[in-house]
């Protein structure tokens, strides 16, 4: 296979995606452009209801642009596939399996040649480097919300992806937890390098995460408005942060964007 | 009681009070839980009891009661083709119930799947289903003896067709209302037809199928009595029209009890297995 471009690892290309409803065509998202570098983290970032969501499920795979064209690792996305991995916002586990059984059934599909011993090896790894060993044999409506979160990400991890998705993963969450986990998430992405992408409305969380912010305009017809670098360096620490100049001219950068130039007008 | 505790160890008060209360309670929702079936069923016999008295037809409650015992004595004699104990009778029409149920629980589970997974075949049966599900049961006898040529199969057939309806629409309600969200899951991780039916589908599924599944029993055994009167043979269809045929109306009466009765075991039954298979 040809060597895929490390400064375009995920690319999209003009994309618009068009949605049929009941009320007639909806224009979601009109000429995206975006290269993402390979171990680069993105936020996508906007009002509800821009479509930042719609752009992750893209390149996801579970839509199909309208027009235009996505490519990940020099491979055009004509579905979902094992090397994009998503982490749901509302964490999607089954209820009736247990948590070791949710992850399994990802690494299962995956790794398909490997022995038992193999795979079950990997769901006890994701599931310690979530941090959740002792619950790996209770179900998910026996644990909190923090933790079925936690198991979305090692479901997602344990597939060894080059890309992870993530749709507003702590949006769910209280504050506390939140925080938690955007630790452990800079954390693990530290340890792994993959590339993500994460959709969120949080700014803080937005900088903190990303090497890269994109900011979207509001729909309909939405586009990205504009693509902030954050060049903070790592690990990053939230506490020191929270006085860093660098930090909070970047916050408010993003909260210049969304709510002097595009502020939503009915909210 | 709880004076005269707190009488002799004044000490003990709040320990004798609190428990000699939930005791109280306890009694209290147990008597609360138990005492309005047993009045209910009192006030029913008392309705029968008064009728039977200014109806002389009508055997009241003491005599049917009689007579019960007399035929719960030997249930299981066997006097020839006509004549067999009130056992076998309902052993023979559960036996039909089973064999019909179990054939439609086969054909309509796996049809209620492929309906409500696929659009196409939805809207391809559901004409179809519409037309032939209000039509009664017994109108199926017919078609039943024709094709059969025996009595036994055409009751089984007919109650085929009275138990696969619920059995289907339930099951395909139910894979119809799998979360968009568990069925993103199965698109992300690439999961095989076989991995979705069996890890997702089916456990979603089961306690609507487990619905239809009771309510197929219902109509089953409902549709049986009716069924084995027309076509005869043992039964406990057939052996009410035959004690009709005797005027022996305290076997009727009994026939009815024993009828609800085992309809309610059959319910209660299906209640626990639907229990043990839900995963909440």
């Amino acid at each position: 296979m040809e060597k895929a471009n490390a400064d375009k690892y995920v690319q999209l290309e003009h994309v618009d995606m068009t949605f049929n409803t009941k009320k007639g065509t909806f224009n979601a998202l009109k000429g995206i452009n975006l290269n993402i570098k390979e171990g680069e983290f993105i936020s996508i970032i906007g009002h509800s209801g821009c479509g930042k969501s719609t752009v992750l499920n893209l390149i996801a795979g579970l839509l199909q642009p309208s027009e235009g064209l996505l490519f990940c690792a020099g491979r055009e996305i004509a579905g979902p596939g094992p090397e994009r991995a998503v982490v749901f916002q509302n964490h999607s586990l089954l209820p009736w399996l247990t948590c070791f059984e949710n992850v399994y059934l990802a690494v299962e599909r995956v790794f398909s040649t490997e022995t038992k011993a193999q795979l079950e090896a990997r769901t006890h790894a994701a599931i310690e480097l979530v941090g959740l060993s002792h619950s790996s044999d209770k179900r998910p409506n026996e644990i909190s919300g923090g933790m079925k979160q936690r198991v979305g990400i090692a479901r997602a991890l344990a597939m060894e992806p080059k890309v992870l998705l993530l749709d507003e993963p702590f949006g769910a969450l209280d504050a506390l937890t939140r925080a938690n986990l955007q630790d452990e998430l800079m954390k693990i992405m530290a340890k792994s390098g993959c590339t993500a992408v994460m959709v969120t409305h949080d700014v803080d969380e937005a900088v903190l995460l990303s090497d890269r912010v994109v900011m979207m305009t509001n729909g309909p017809s939405a586009t990205i408005g504009e693509i902030l670098e954050v060049k903070l360096p790592r690990p990053r620490a939230r506490l020191a942060l929270a006085e860093d100049q660098e930090y909070n001219h970047l916050r408010s950068e993003v909260l210049r964007f969304l709510y002097e130039r595009h502020a939503k007008k009915s909210a | 009681m709880t004076n005269t505790v707190n009488k002799i160890m004044p000490t003990a008060k709040p320990f004798s009070l609190s428990s000699s209360r939930s005791l109280n309670t306890q009694a209290y929702r147990f008597f609360g839980w138990v005492l309005p079936p047993i009045f209910g069923l009192f006030l029913l016999v008392v309705i029968w009891a008064l009728i039977a008295e200014h109806t002389p037809e009508l055997p009241g409650p003491i005599k049917t009661w009689v007579s019960a015992v007399e035929l719960f004595s030997d249930p299981f004699y066997d006097h020839g083709i006509n004549d067999k104990g009130v056992g076998w009778n309902i052993l023979a029409s559960l036996q039909r119930v089973g064999l019909g149920f179990g054939l439609a629980a086969l054909i309509g589970i796996p049809l209620g799947f492929i309906i409500g997974r696929f659009e196409f075949v939805a809207r391809m049966t559901a004409p179809v289903i519409s037309l032939l599900r209000p039509v009664s049961p017994l109108a199926w006898l017919p078609i039943g003896l024709l094709v059969f040529k025996a009595a036994n199969p055409a009751a089984i057939w007919v109650i085929f067709i009275s138990a696969v309806w619920p059995m289907i629409i339930n099951t395909a309600v139910g894979v119809s209302k799998v979360p968009q969200d568990y069925m993103n899951v199965a698109k992300v991780l690439n999961l095989s037809e076989w991995k979705i039916v069996t890890k997702i589908l089916f456990p979603f599924v089961l306690p609507y199928m487990m619905t239809g599944v009771r309510l197929s029993i219902g109509v089953a055994w409902l549709v049986i009595v009716a069924a084995e009167m027309l076509t005869g043979g043992v039964g406990i269809g057939f052996w009410v029209w035959d004690e009709w045929n005797n005027l022996n109306v305290e076997h009727i009466i009994i026939a009815i009890f024993i009828v609800g009765i085992v309809g309610l075991l059959l319910e209660l039954m299906l209640t626990q297995i639907a229990k043990r298979f839900s995963y909440e």
